[in-house]
This record gives C-alpha cells, structure tokens and sequence, in this order.
C-alpha cells in the first residue's frame, strides 16, 4: 500500500519532469532549427546553382528559382519547411535529388558505426586507465596517463588521420584506406542495417569483414583515444572521490583483497557519473566527426552536412542539423535520466 | 606524439587480429572495371538535364547521340543512331533517317519517334542544356512543329535560319540530343513531364553500357547492356567510386584496388611514372583555364592594365610544375582541336613589359585588387603562383577562398574583381566558346543572357555581330578564318587571361587496354576496354 | 632579492597591494613546482617570442618561394631546414610566421568571447526569473549545436578569412563561460556583502560589473586558458577546410590542407605545421591543466 504511493507519486514527478524535459527540447528545437534557417539565408552561396547549373539562361533560372519557394517571404518560407518536418517530410535535397531523410538514413548509419566503435574503444582503454591512475595517484603511471591524456587533447585530429594513413596505409601497409570498404567486397554482402561489421558478420561474409574492420580500425582508433582523454581522466577524478570514501576504508578493514575493492566496488560506485561521461563522449563522437570524415572520405553524416553546406542546399543542411541536434539531446536526456535511475539503486544497495 | 604511437599501434595490434590479409591481397574482379573519380557534381542522370563532366562521361556510355565524330579526329562525323541525313537547299531543314533493326536496353526497338521524342522532350523541359538544341531556333512552343516524324524512321528538323551545318551536326552528338527510350520514359510519366522525375534518377537508354545505380557521393554503377545493338562490352560492369583525394585514387590505383584513377595531381603523374604496374594515358580535353577581369573594376577597365595583366602570369613554370602533365600553354579561347582553333600563344611572363605597360595606363606603382579562388588544391596553387608573380610589378592580388558555388555566384553577379576559373565547351563547334568569351549582346544588369563577356562587363557590340555572322557561314574555311579573327580580338583586348588548355589523365593498371579518352567527357568510352 | 622575496611571502601584509601581489606570487611558486605546467609554459613563452620576433628569426620570406628551383625540397637541406612546400616557400619560416597567426587568433578569441560569456551568465544568475530563463535556453540551444558545423556555417556566411574564422569560433565558444559564470553567480548573488551592497542603493549594473564579475573571473579564466587549445584546433580545422585563413597567409591548418595532396611524397609538407600545431595545443594544455591545479581551491593537498 505504502509502496504503491511512494511509486505514484515518484510516477507523477517523473511525469512532471518528462514534461517540462519535452518542453525544454521543443524551445531548443525551434531555435535550433530558427538559427540554421537564417544562416542557411545569409550564406553567400545561390542554391538555385545547384538545381541548375552554371550555363542556365535566365528564364531556367527563375523557374528553378520560383519552384524552390525561394521567392516566398522569409518567414513563410520557414513555415511551410515547418509544416512539412511536422509531417514527417523533410524536403528533398537540391544535390541529391532524393528525399533528405532517405539521404540521411542512408548517411547516418556509417556515422553511427564509427562512433560506436570509438566510444568502445575509448572506454575500453580510457576506464582502466584511469582507474589504474587513481590507484598510483601521483605516482608516474598517473604522470604517464595524463600526458597520454593531453596530447589526445592537443592533438589535431585530422593531422592524426593522415599521419596515420600514411604511417599504416601508405608505408607498412597494416591497414585498408580511406572509405568504408574496398569496391571488390562490396557485393558479398547486403546492407541492410547500414553498420557493415555487423552485416558482414550476421551474413558470414568473414573476408568482407575483415576488410571493414581494416577500414574502420584507424580512424576508430583515432576518435577513440580523443575520448579515451576525456574519459580517462574523468574516471580518475571519479575514482580518487571514491577511493577516499569511508566504505573502502571499511572494506580494506575487513580483509577484502585489494583488486575486488579497487575493480568491484568502487570502480562500480564510480560507474554511475561515468555513465554520464561516455555518453556525452559518444554525443560529442557523433557530432564531431566532421573533420575525420573528410580525412578519411567516410561517407557519413558530417561529410553530407558539409557538403550541403558548401552548395546552400538547406532543407538537407536544416535535416542534418535537426538529426545531430535530436541525437546530442537526446543522449543528454538519456543520461540524466539514466543517472537518476543507477543512483538510487546504488544509493540502496550501499 | 610518441604515446599517441604507441597508442594507437597497441589499439590496432589489439583489435587488428589477422585483418591484414585481407589486405595485402587486393585485386580488382576481372570483368569489373573501377575507376575511382571525384563524382559529387552528378545532378541528374537525364540526358535533357545532364551538363557536368561526370554524368556526361556516363551518358556517353549509355545513351547513343543521334550524330557522333571520331574522338581522335572530330572532323570525322557520322551517324550514330541516324544512319544518314539530308540538308535541303534553302539549309535551313535537315532530314534524318534512323538506322533499322537497333534496340533499346528495354528491348524496345529505336524509332523515328523516339528520336523526335527526345529532342522535343529536351527542348519543352528546358532544362540548362536544352539552349543547345534552342539556339538553333527551337522553343518549347514551337518545337513539335519543327521537329516533325516524317515516317517510322525518317524525321525533319527544320531550323529558323540556315545555320552553319557543322554547327547543326555538333549539336547534335551533344549529350542532350541523345535518344530516349519514349516508351519507358512515358510509362513513368508524372505531371506532363516527359518521364522527367523519374529519368533523373533512372535509366532509358541505349548505350553499351546500362546505368544500374546511381548513389551520390558513393558511386554509379554501369552494367553490359544485353540488348546493346553494336558489339557486347568486354566488361560486365564498370564502376564509378567516388574518391576526392587524390592521394588517396593514387594508392589505390597502386596497390590495385581500383582499375583507373581519374584525379591525379602533377606530383603523383611524376610519381607513378616509375611504377611498373601502372600507365598513364592522357588526351587533351577542351577546358580552358582563365582569368576573368571585371570591367567594372576601376583599374581592370583600363586596356594597358588588361594587357599588361596577360604579361604577368607565368605560364610556362605553372604548365611544367604545378600543371605538370595536366596542362598546356593556350592562350586562345578555342581549345586546340577545335575548328578554327588558333593555337599561337603570344604572351608570356614579362615583368619589365608589364610594368611599362601599368606605367601608360597611369598606374606606375600598381594596384591592388581581388581575386576569387576556389579552394580546391590546384586552382589555389595556381592563384597563388600568379598572385607572385604580379607582386612584382606592384600588382598585389589577394586571394578570396570560397566553395566552387560560392565564387560562381559572386561571379555570375558581377561582384568579384577576378575570377579564377575553368571552361569546358558545351558542344564540339567553335560557336560554343564564341557565344561566351566574344558575345555580349546586353551588357546592362538585367539583362537575359549572361555569357562570360557579360559576367566580366565587357561591352562587345562589333565581336557580338562577328560571333553571329560566323554561326550561319556555310564555307568551313571561312568560317574558321573568321573564328581566328575573333581569337585574336579577345586576345588582345578583352578581359580573360586565358593561360592554360586541360589535358585530362587517367592513370591506369598496366593491363587496362581500349580506354578512349575523348576531347570531351561524353566521349570518354569504355565500351571496348579489356584486362 | 631576498627582501623582495619576504615581502611578498610575508604572512602580515601591510597593503592591499602586497597581499594580492604575495598571493600571485605563491601561486607562481606552486605553479614552478609542476614540471609539466611550466613545460607547458615555456612552449607558450616560446610561440609569443617567436611571433614577436618573427621578421628576425624567419630565415625565408613566408610568402615567396621560387617555383622553378625550391620547389618541394625535403628537410635538411641547406637553408632550408624544415624543406619547402609546393609553392617553393621555406616552411620554417612559414612555420614561425604562422605563430603571429594562432596567437592572434586565441587572443582574440579569448578577448571576444569571454566578456559575452560574462556578460550573459552573472547577468543570468543575477536576475534569475524569466531573464535566466531566456538566456540560458538561449545559452542551450547554441550548445546544442553541432561546434565545428555552426563555426563552417558562419564563416560560409561571413565569408573566409581569419577574421571571420575568429568571430565564429568565438560565437560557438562563449556558451559555456555563460554556465560557468552563471553558476558562480548563483553561490554569490545571496551572499551578505552583496546584500550590503545593494542596500547601500548600489544598482544591478554596477553591483554585477564591481562584484560578481570579478569574483567569476578567475574559474573563467582558467576555463577560457583550458580551452585554448580546443581553439587552435577549431582554428586549424577552419584551415584546413579552406574557411580559415587566405593564402598565402601561413596558417597551420591551411598548411595542412596544402600538403595534403604530396602526403606520399613530400611527407613533410603536411607533418611540420601539424607538429606546430600540436605541440602549441600541447603547450596550452599542460598551461592549462597546472593553472587549474594551482588555483582550483578545491584542490586536494
């Protein structure tokens, strides 16, 4: 009886958060969309050069003109785009010819595949690390983890990328190029949910396999240390506040041997604002892979923005713009929430 | 930088496992051909709208033109899908017949009708192509009454003036005179508009080759076309990878990833020259390098300014280092190859000539004025070597970067200073440069044509009369004569530094053999390549 | 010396002046205590010398090379120590020339964007309501933004050109002054002194332009030297996709950029701007990091 109360209530200020939460997003939404509609309108760039071409005569030029809406007002002009995201349609793009969300849908998906395979690997590297930093705090393998740390931040990362592509690719020869997959794998399997690790591996392609996974290891490697700095680092400072707790004094007492207290407990107390950590990471991963893209030809969404960009081909810049921004929210979102949950639950079991 | 090393070599050991097989051994499927080139200017895969290099090189390897040439001799022209053709005595009217028992990729057979469908089709989209057809006065009201079917392989194509018939017959091996399947296109017909949405993205044609998809910024997809009526392709298929870098076309071509490397910079030519699994195969394509000087600009207005601006560009050291085996010195706007091409190149760097030059136009100490630059590698490099150059008679040029469409748009309104760029004939007659660097008949903002002499303001009235008259004389000779004249003309007065004539490299696997690389994107043919 | 020394570490100053100026001068002792920090300061004093310094140090002219006979030397040829590039240019020269630009460029930036992320956060945290409310949301939705594409964004709009490459990053860099200083204001603004302050009838301007602002100043501070880095690299990446920059200007991302197609080659070309480039970010870093730790009063010691 008690317990059904507590859970309504909770339900109900969980309720009254989700909402004001949904607000939050749809202000930020608008103004994210308001401002990318206004840049896209002051960038020097003729979108009708896209539809038509440099040899138009004047004639094709207005009826291009005229059929893009652009001699519309403004303001009307971003109403109609408006209507249109409301129902699902984002428009079509001028260079592509296609619909904006099949683009998108079909950009985003090697995106999202780069970005996960760093943030495992940052994680994987950046966790232990730190926790290993923690444990030898102020000793030389905290020194060594903080320059590695550092220059992950200095770094500039498409510099990175051609040093290693010219370090593995050109020179020794350990990894495949530039792109997602060489053209003569292409068709020994289908994509069908866009990662291609895990279609080549759900189809058995296994040669196919190999050869995505040599294209993705660099430029993964490379977005990966660049959040292992950031996750490493966090885990350290989490870690020391955890170490310093009273609990592990007490665990120490107790003969609990020291890996279980440092690798169990509180590295798992620790995990909760790490939750946090990697997902911001994974956010920032996605929406800053512009620059690798671009190195690496990887045919993903920050290559599409920046091209769209270049050729003022708005509805495709607006559409991208509006797909990073709902992912960096939503993330956001999801680990708060996600916070709340782990936190309670590891406040109960202390 | 030493961690990041050892880093990311523990990450790759960690993760690579037995990845590098899979590498090392990389050849291409023996009855694939794969070329990597940059293909993002791809728009559209419809003849009646297809302007850009790439998606002309697929067109002229899917589709068939009513009329071609001999890609090594362009004076050679014959019938492609026409098997002959009349001109009638006042020249003003062409009578064609189509050549029997041919076939689309669809199966159906190829018809007069088809062929007045298209042409008409081209001209009522009106879509940037279609003035190729229209000049010759086509408009979308009157052209299915001057462009007649006059029996199931017969048509007429009658013309509002007794145009140049060489003139006629270029036009027509244009991508947008290529024949359409009326048939399929009509069956996907949406809103009265000749098929046109769905041709975009879509195939109808007749070529040795199919277009099997297209994915932008990806890659297209050609296919042997079964149905093709000439002699089957040896290639099963022959693959566009859209590869911008060009280091990148490079490696790949070394390690033999890919079958042709299309965009190749000089370093990279010098490089593969010792490889011994790789040739280079070049030919001069029609694209002209110039600068483009505003008139509207104070001191570029003024003719010794203009000329001593054609002493300050070193052509000779941009063609043989930076250029090296892309370009040649040109400095007439016919590119060598073309009718009445004239191939004298009179200027060249002269520092001392120029700064006598600046000294009469009463700017001793020089001037300082823009430049809009793509920020693509080499029209950088050349911009820069040129804004050397002209520091040294005190003209100081700065560099605008921008995207491609950026500089165009300040440069087709007029707003730049100097515009660095690049011109690729529309169509294989001199006429098609001409109506650009020497016609201007409305230099006022509005006005409705805006050829390259409008875009730099330079009021032509008398070269605008010369460009027209030379379009309707009958005399190739004389024709070609007056085309010289004109040449001349722009070469000493107008506003364009032409410095540079494109050849097009492709650099190929050694067992890579029949690759024509034409005067034209369109004639780019792979039709017969083997390996 | 010694004199000067003791008046400094003195525990009873006399003067306002001598405690601030003794303050300051502790925190200097600390900071020489961090091997890493003051590695990092000595890079940062070496690019300032050298951006100072430059028309004496720069053994070439930056700008002009010759196509014909300098063009694409490898390192370690003579007088041309770092090789040339493809334009014929030395590209040590080049290299120390480009300092002047980076320095400006995270000058600039830290003087543009730090007053407007001052400026929005106390003004936020001060008045709280619907002014925090707008402010912050408009704080948000920047944030929200994709960095790099709002920076490329700008400068398409603004047109290339280091200027306009510093206006955007510092358009996409004050947000988060904005929350750090916004969330300093709120711990003050219900403070006793700032009470006192308003009930001597002092008004909301001045209250937070005397009081508020400067006690942010130093979390800022510290915020805006750790993110110096970042800019360099953003300032960079703008170089390199040809918006930073406009050749011939020496600009290490733009230099890059301009090696990247002899990257097989002519490796050097593309590798001695972009270890320029890491070494200066590194330089910021380890600055950065040993300034927090000093004057992080929440450090543990």
């Amino acid at each position: 009886m008690t317990t059904r109360t507590i859970r309504g209530r909770r339900g109900a200020l969980w309720l009254r958060k989700l909402v004001s939460t949904l607000g939050t997003v749809a202000v930020t939404f608008l103004g994210l969309l308001v401002v990318t509609f206004l840049i896209g309108r002051v960038v020097p760039v003729d979108p009708v050069l896209s539809v038509v071409g440099d040899r138009a005569t004047q004639a094709q030029y207005d009826a291009a003109y005229h059929a893009l809406g652009l001699d519309k007002p403004l303001i009307e002009q971003f109403w109609i785009w408006l209507q249109k995201v409301f129902q699902g349609d984002f428009g079509t793009s001028n260079l592509t010819t296609r619909p904006i969300s099949q683009d998108i849908a079909r950009v985003f998906p090697a995106t999202l595949e780069l970005a996960t395979v760093s943030i495992v690997i940052g994680t994987a590297f950046g966790i232990p690390m730190g926790v290993w930093a923690a444990v030898r705090q102020g000793k030389l393998i905290d020194q060594i983890v903080r320059v590695v740390g550092l220059v992950g931040y200095s770094a500039p990362v498409f510099w990175l990328g051609l040093m290693g592509l010219l370090l593995f690719y050109f020179k020794l020869d350990l990894i495949s190029g530039p792109g997602r997959v060489d053209i003569s794998y292409e068709y020994d399997f289908t994509p069908k949910t866009g990662l291609f690790l895990l279609d080549t591996a759900m189809q058995g392609a296994w040669p196919a396999f190999r050869n995505v996974f040599s294209h993705i290891i660099l430029p993964a490697s490379l977005l990966g240390y660049l959040s292992l700095a950031y996750i490493s680092r966090m885990t350290r400072s989490f870690m020391l506040n955890e170490l310093a707790q009273e609990y592990i004094t007490t665990a120490r007492v107790k003969g609990v041997p020291e890996w279980r207290i440092i690798w169990v407990q509180a590295l798992r107390n620790a995990a909760v604002p790490l939750v946090t950590v990697v997902a911001l990471s994974y956010a920032n991963l996605l929406e800053g892979s512009v620059l690798t893209e671009t190195v690496f030809a990887w045919p993903g969404l920050g290559q599409y923005l920046t091209n769209s960009l270049q050729n003022a081909d708005m509805n495709a810049v607006l559409g991208g713009t509006l797909v990073i921004g709902a992912i960096f929210v939503g993330l956001n979102m999801f680990s708060d929430l996600l916070y709340t949950l782990l936190d309670a639950r590891t406040r109960n079991q202390k | 930088m030493l961690h990041s090393r050892i880093l990311a070599s523990v990450a790759l050991s960690a993760l690579m496992l037995g990845a590098t097989p899979a590498v090392t051994f990389a050849e291409t499927p023996p009855d694939t051909l794969i070329q990597a080139w940059s293909i993002d200017d791809i728009i559209s895969l419809d003849p009646a709208e297809i302007f850009e290099f790439t998606a002309s090189e697929i067109a002229g390897n899917t589709y068939e033109t009513l009329i071609g040439y001999d890609p090594k001799n362009v004076a050679d022209i014959f019938g492609k899908a026409a098997e002959s053709w009349t001109v009638s005595e006042d020249g003003k009217t062409i009578s064609f017949k189509m050549k029997e028992g041919r076939t689309f990729a669809s199966g159906n057979p190829i018809t007069a009708e088809d062929a007045v469908f298209s042409l008409v089709r081209a001209v009522k989209l009106n879509k940037s192509p279609a003035f190729i057809i229209g000049q010759l006065g086509m408009t979308p009201e009157n052209v299915e009454a001057n462009i007649v079917q006059t029996g199931p392989m017969t048509f007429d194509f009658k013309m509002d003036k007794a145009y140049a018939p060489t003139l006629v017959l270029y036009c027509l091996t244009a991508t947008v005179a290529s024949v359409v399947d009326k048939k399929l296109a009509m069956e996907h017909e949406a809103d009265g508009d000749f098929g046109y949405g769905w041709l975009k993205t879509n195939y109808a044609g007749s070529g040795p080759f199919t277009i099997k998809d297209w994915r932008p910024n990806e890659a297209v997809i050609l296919e042997r076309n079964a149905n093709y009526s000439g002699d089957a392709p040896p290639m099963a298929r022959v693959i566009y990878r859209h590869i911008p870098e060009t280091s990148t076309q490079r490696l790949l071509l070394e390690k033999g990833d890919i079958d042709i490397a299309r965009n190749l910079t000089a370093e990279d030519i010098a490089a593969l020259k010792d490889d011994p699994n790789v040739k280079i195969e070049s030919g001069a394509k029609g694209s002209l390098y110039y600068l483009g000087m505003n008139q509207k600009n104070e001191y570029l207005s003024k003719p010794q300014v203009r000329q001593a601006m054609k002493y300050l560009v070193d052509y000779d050291t941009i063609a043989n280092t930076i250029m090296a085996g892309k370009v040649k010195v040109h400095q007439g706007f016919l590119p060598e190859g073309f009718l009445g091409a004239y191939n004298e190149n009179p200027f060249s760097l002269n520092i001392e000539k120029a700064k006598e030059l600046l000294a009469e136009a009463g700017v001793p100490d020089g001037f300082k004025v823009t430049m809009d630059t793509r920020n693509t590698p080499e029209i950088t490099a050349m911009a820069q070597a040129m804004q050397q150059t002209m520091a040294q008679a005190g003209v100081e040029l700065e560099l605008i970067p921008g995207d491609g469409k950026q500089t165009l748009t300040k440069y087709r309104a007029r707003n730049h200073d100097i515009y660095i760029g690049r011109w690729g004939p529309d169509f294989q007659d001199p006429h098609t440069n001409a109506s650009t660097f020497a016609y201007n008949p409305d230099n006022s903002d509005d006005a409705t044509s805006k050829p390259l002499a409008w875009r730099n303001a330079w009021d032509i009235p008398e070269l605008t009369a010369e460009t027209d008259a030379a379009m309707l004389e009958p005399d190739a000779d004389k024709r070609a004569a007056m085309y010289v004249d004109e040449q001349k003309k722009v070469m000493e007065a107008g506003p364009f530094v032409i410095y540079a004539q494109e050849i097009e490299v492709m650099g190929e696997r050694k067992n890579v053999e029949g690759v024509i690389v034409g005067p034209s994107f369109n004639d780019n043919n792979f039709a017969h390549v083997t390996k | 010396m010694s004199m000067t020394r003791e008046w400094l570490l003195s525990d009873q100053p006399v003067s306002r002046r001598q405690a601030r100026l003794g303050q300051a001068y502790r925190t200097w002792l600390d900071f020489r205590t961090n091997g890493l920090a003051m590695f990092g300061f000595l890079i940062v004093l070496v690019l300032v010398l050298l951006a100072v310094f430059a028309p004496w140090l720069a053994p070439h002219d930056p700008l002009v090379g010759d196509l014909n006979t300098t063009r694409l030397l490898p390192p370690l040829t003579e007088g041309y120590w770092l090789g040339t590039d493809d334009q014929g240019r030395d590209i040590l020269s080049r290299l120390i020339y480009g300092s002047r630009i980076t320095l400006a460029v995270v000058a600039l930036v830290a003087v543009i964007a730090t007053p407007v992320g001052l400026l929005v956060g106390t003004t936020a945290g001060y008045f709280g309501g619907w002014v925090d409310t707008v402010l912050m949301r408009f704080t948000d939705i920047v944030l929200a933004f994709p960095k790099l594409i709002l920076a490329l964004a700008f400068v398409a709009a603004l047109g290339p050109g280091i200027e306009n490459a510093i206006i955007a990053i510092s358009i996409t860099a004050w947000p988060p002054y904005a929350r750090l200083a916004r969330a300093e204001t709120l711990t003050i603004r219900n403070s006793d002194f700032i009470a006192a302050t308003k009930l001597q009838g002092a008004s909301s301007a001045r209250i937070i332009w005397k009081h508020i602002v400067p006690l942010c100043m130093s979390s800022v501070i510290v915020r805006v030297t750790l993110d110096m880095a970042g800019i360099i690299l953003t300032a960079a990446g703008l170089g390199f996709l040809g918006l930073g920059a406009q050749p011939p200007q020496p600009e290490w991302g733009a230099m890059i950029a301009g090696g990247r197609n002899f990257l097989v080659d002519y490796w050097w070309v593309a590798t001695m701007p972009g270890l320029a480039i890491f070494t200066v970010s590194l330089g910021f870093n380890l600055l950065g990091d040993g300034l927090r730790d000093v004057l992080d009063p929440k450090r543990q010691k």
